[in-house]
């Protein structure tokens, strides 16, 4: 599964990433002991290269394991120190920021229990709380929620607001009501227009006509109408990275902060809904990686823009949540020969909020000698035991349902202590 | 100067100004053909230049307090709802950009209810938002040129300070008419010094409630110091990032600026909100910050450190270079980031002359347009090019949302981009504006006469030929809103 960051469709972009899933109560237990906690589950679909992410600076094999693709910390662009062993991509100074302030934990050399490296197994396995891949129709934060004894009804005024949307990620399907919302765009300008407009810049503005034929997604329809300005009648490459893939980043951008913001004013509002779920798509950077200042640094700003955009709109409920980033596996630890990284294992998770005892990096770490498979990072934290501690700290469920419906035949997983504050 | 006088005029309204206006006689290229640049800085001369006479607009001080009367109205009302039976729910429209944008506003009680309401127990927070966005935008279709206007919106993105933080959004506007506008042709270090004590700024960048660990506050709670306000004055505000300061100046300013903070309601209701120094919140003590000792003077100490990081060189070069790149270039030529700082220098931050300095350049009149107009600039610019200024403000909050400049709600303290490639990215987004615009103004406006007053003199026959080639006037008007010419400053 490769998703193209140039030209997401808006229309893809609607229907798949940035809609909030959230659960339509306010659970009732949490209130009745005077909190109030907030849990957001945000997905990044396509797996992260937590290596990029957040490099084991401090290990002597890091640098000539990725070579001039290592964040360093003493690089052009450097790498934020976390602790003596780790920084964090330096796209993600909010991030950092957060973490500084006790709000952040990253959990690393983590993954599901999935060790294959298919897109939709993992996310199957990630998503669906089982510890193997198979038909699956429910996931397990919505079965957490089942867990929960709801109480009023969230947001009773906002029928037209939330809607159920026609697909929701596996992650909150299940038998629990769940609201869906979708950040409001304009109806689309007729293709006639478009057309004419791009014509004018083909004449005039080489600079807005590529950005129209970039967006609008438009080198198959040029190729098809015979418009397009090259003697071979081929469309006009896409230009792999470089200012294309910045444009079409900075789009992402944009789209993750809107999205993430809206989910965290309705989780902050009193009478919101309290847990929910997002997916973000593109992460799967097999070519052209660009964790410096590329692709994957311009999707790691998204995010970090997405994480501060939260922050900022949950205002003082921020104090009362988390927000917990994960993704279905990693990637090789290694660089491929084109520049990116292919499917692997381990990887990060990232969890902020105020509720979180953070300024933590949480790993049982491997080292880069001991590489899984002889190529990815070798998994040594399961990313239930970190959804479990959540759930159970933060939530307050019991570890005979987290062990049950929501993590089934996870009796040995045990739930991680001491992330909440 | 060796521009055609029609080009000069139609380069000055797009580059310095807020785009040709049709409603305005002399906001139009006409009016101004014979000197342009003349009418650029007779602009800075106008009375009251920058300024909005509004008697309906809030003080700061009254519009917080009006909206935690509305809040605590708001907590009565629910508390009251629950005691009687539920009522039937209607339609939740949320006119700016759904619920992201705004807080509940009360619903469901017959129009006489609500007035009463609201006279006695204040505004929602979002209505003053509302307000003040309409009446900026009021001033920004109103005026000639427009350029005292783009200086406001040039500083008040520079210190910026966020509406989508629950306290600020009523105070938005109010900070800005307050702490940038009065100061826009004025002196530097009067603004820096308005904005850095502003309610608005100190609940933004998290001062009002940060303690000096040794003030009678700090012992009795054992809370402390957040250097959030005080790292962003010498990052953004003043020195510049990767300047001259370092981690211990930014500690030591946050400790010289703590008790700068807000009158609690409770305490003072009638002053409530308003700038109060809280001499039990202030660190005691000399600080020292990049060298100078300052010795503890109360709220006199942060006043003499802003007063001295206002005439520090190196906020010299950091506010003339934003402002180069700002309206000639992202890259501005050296020279004139120069003379600017030397300007600026030179008048010990008199802003007036700094405008006349960029209006003066040469290098502000080259003829190549290499930079797109922010989101808010364009639209206004829409407007003015046919004249309209829209009983329903709705719809602009609503495109200034989708095209990611939302009025006074920036996603972090360093304000909106300034640069081109930021806002070429929203080119599609733009074009869905430009179509729904259009299709608002329907068939009414004559988008050749559009196109003659405000790009005519710019335009290449292509983009001439495709307005009046259009398929309708509604794709006309577009077309004309989404041409090279009218979207490039």
């Amino acid at each position: 599964m490769t998703i193209d960051l140039h030209s997401p469709s808006r229309r893809e972009l609607l229907l798949a990433s940035g809609t909030l899933f959230a659960w339509a109560y306010v659970p009732k237990l949490a209130l009745a002991q005077g909190r109030d906690p907030r849990l957001l589950v945000i997905v990044l679909r396509g797996a992260l290269d937590g290596l990029a992410a957040v490099a084991p600076v401090g290990e002597p094999g890091w640098v000539p394991l990725r070579g001039d693709k290592a964040l360093v910390l003493d690089g052009a662009t450097p790498a934020l120190p976390l602790n003596s062993m780790f920084a964090l991509n330096p796209a993600m100074p909010n991030l950092h920021r957060i973490y500084k302030a006790g709000a952040a934990t990253i959990v690393h050399a983590v993954a599901s229990p999935y060790r294959e490296r298919s897109h939709f197994d993992g996310q199957d396995v990630l998503e669906s709380g089982l510890a193997r891949p198979g038909a699956v129709a429910t996931g397990w934060l919505n079965r957490a929620l089942t867990a929960l004894v709801p109480a009023n009804r969230a947001n009773p005024k906002a029928r037209d607001a939330f809607a159920v949307g026609p697909i929701a990620p596996l992650v909150v399907r299940g038998p629990a009501s769940v609201m869906a919302w979708t950040p409001p765009r304009l109806p689309p300008t007729s293709d006639d227009t478009i057309m004419r407009l791009l014509d004018l810049y083909r004449h005039t503005d080489p600079a807005l006509a590529r950005v129209l034929e970039e967006r609008l997604g438009l080198a198959t329809i040029a190729r098809a109408g015979g418009m397009d300005a090259r003697p071979d009648g081929t469309a006009p490459a896409r230009p792999a990275g470089g200012q294309g893939a910045a444009q079409g980043a900075a789009q992402v951008r944009a789209y993750f902060a809107d999205s993430a913001g809206a989910a965290a004013k309705f989780l902050a509002r009193p009478d919101g809904p309290r847990i929910g779920a997002l997916a973000f798509d593109g992460w799967d950077t097999h070519a052209d990686e660009g964790a410096l200042n590329g692709r994957l640094a311009a999707l790691l700003g998204a995010l970090d823009g997405a994480i501060a955009a939260i922050e900022t709109n949950m205002g003082a409920a921020w104090r009362e949540t988390v927000v917990a980033v994960i993704t279905e596996f990693g990637r090789t630890a290694r660089i491929n020969g084109t520049q990116g990284t292919d499917h692997g294992t381990g990887t990060v998770a990232f969890l902020a909020g105020g509720a979180l005892k953070g300024g933590r990096v949480v790993a049982d770490w491997p080292g880069l000698k001991n590489l899984h498979e002889n190529r990815d990072l070798k998994p040594t934290t399961d990313l239930r035991a970190v959804l479990k501690g959540l759930l159970k700290d933060h939530l307050r469920i019991e570890d005979k349902a987290l062990a049950g419906d929501i993590f089934p035949d996870s009796a040995a997983v045990k739930p991680m202590a001491g992330l909440l504050a | 100067m060796a521009l055609d006088g029609k080009v000069a005029a139609a380069l000055a309204l797009h580059r310095f100004g807020l785009g040709p206006s049709l409603g305005s006689r002399s906001g139009a290229i006409a009016a101004i053909e014979s000197d342009p640049r003349g009418a650029v800085l007779a602009g800075l001369d106008r009375p009251n230049a920058g300024r909005i006479v509004n008697a309906e607009l809030l003080s700061s001080g009254e519009a917080a307090r009006s909206a935690i009367a509305f809040q605590q109205a708001q907590r009565e009302m629910r508390r009251e709802a629950r005691k009687t039976t539920p009522k039937p729910t209607d339609q939740n429209q949320d006119p700016a950009g759904g619920m992201a944008a705004a807080p509940p506003a009360p619903r469901n009680r017959g129009p006489a209810a609500k007035s009463d309401m609201r006279a006695a127990a204040g505004i929602a927070p979002q209505q003053i938002y509302l307000t003040e966005a309409k009446a900026r935008f009021t001033a920004a279709l109103d005026a000639d040129i427009g350029f005292v206007e783009r200086l406001t919106w040039f500083w008040s993105n520079h210190f910026c300070i966020s509406a989508d933080k629950g306290q600020v959004r009523p105070l938005a506007g109010a900070y800005e008419r307050e702490a940038i506008r009065p100061h826009v042709l004025g002196r530097f270090a009067d603004m820096l010094m308005a904005v850095e004590c502003h309610p608005a700024m100190l609940i933004y960048l998290d001062n009002a409630r940060s303690i000096g660990p040794n003030s009678a506050a700090g012992q009795n709670r054992g809370r402390g110091l957040n250097e959030n306000l005080a790292r962003e004055i010498l990052e953004l505000h003043t020195l510049g990032v990767r300047t001259v300061y370092r981690q211990d100046d930014v500690t030591s300013f946050a400790k010289i600026i703590t008790g700068w903070s807000t009158v609690p309601p409770v305490q003072d209701p009638a002053r409530g909100g308003e700038f109060m120094f809280n001499p039990r919140m202030h660190e005691p003590g000399t600080q020292i910050v990049i060298g100078k000792s300052y010795a503890d003077g109360g709220y006199d100490q942060g006043r003499r450190v802003l007063a001295d990081l206002a005439r520090h060189p190196a906020t010299a070069k950091h506010v003339a270079y934003k402002l180069a790149r700002h309206f000639v270039a992202d890259d501005p030529a050296l020279a004139l980031v120069e003379r600017l700082t030397k300007r600026f220098r030179d008048t010990e931050g008199d802003l007036k002359e700094m405008a006349k300095a960029l209006v003066m350049a040469p290098e502000s009149w080259e003829p190549s347009r290499g930079k797109l107009k922010r989101p808010g600039e364009w639209i206004v610019g829409t407007l003015r090019a046919v004249g309209v200024n829209p009983p329903d403000i709705a719809p602009v909050m609503q495109a200034h949302n989708l095209l990611g400049e939302p009025l006074w709600r920036p996603p972090a303290p360093n304000g909106f981009a300034d640069d081109d490639a930021t806002w070429l990215d929203g080119l599609s987004q733009r074009l869905d504006v430009a179509n729904q615009f259009a299709r608002r103004l329907g068939g009414t406006h004559d988008p050749n006469a559009a196109f003659e007053a405000t790009i005519a003199p710019l335009a290449s026959a292509e983009t001439r030929q495709t307005i009046a080639r259009a398929e309708s006037r509604q794709q006309a008007l577009a077309l004309l809103f989404m041409a090279p010419e009218f979207q490039r400053r």
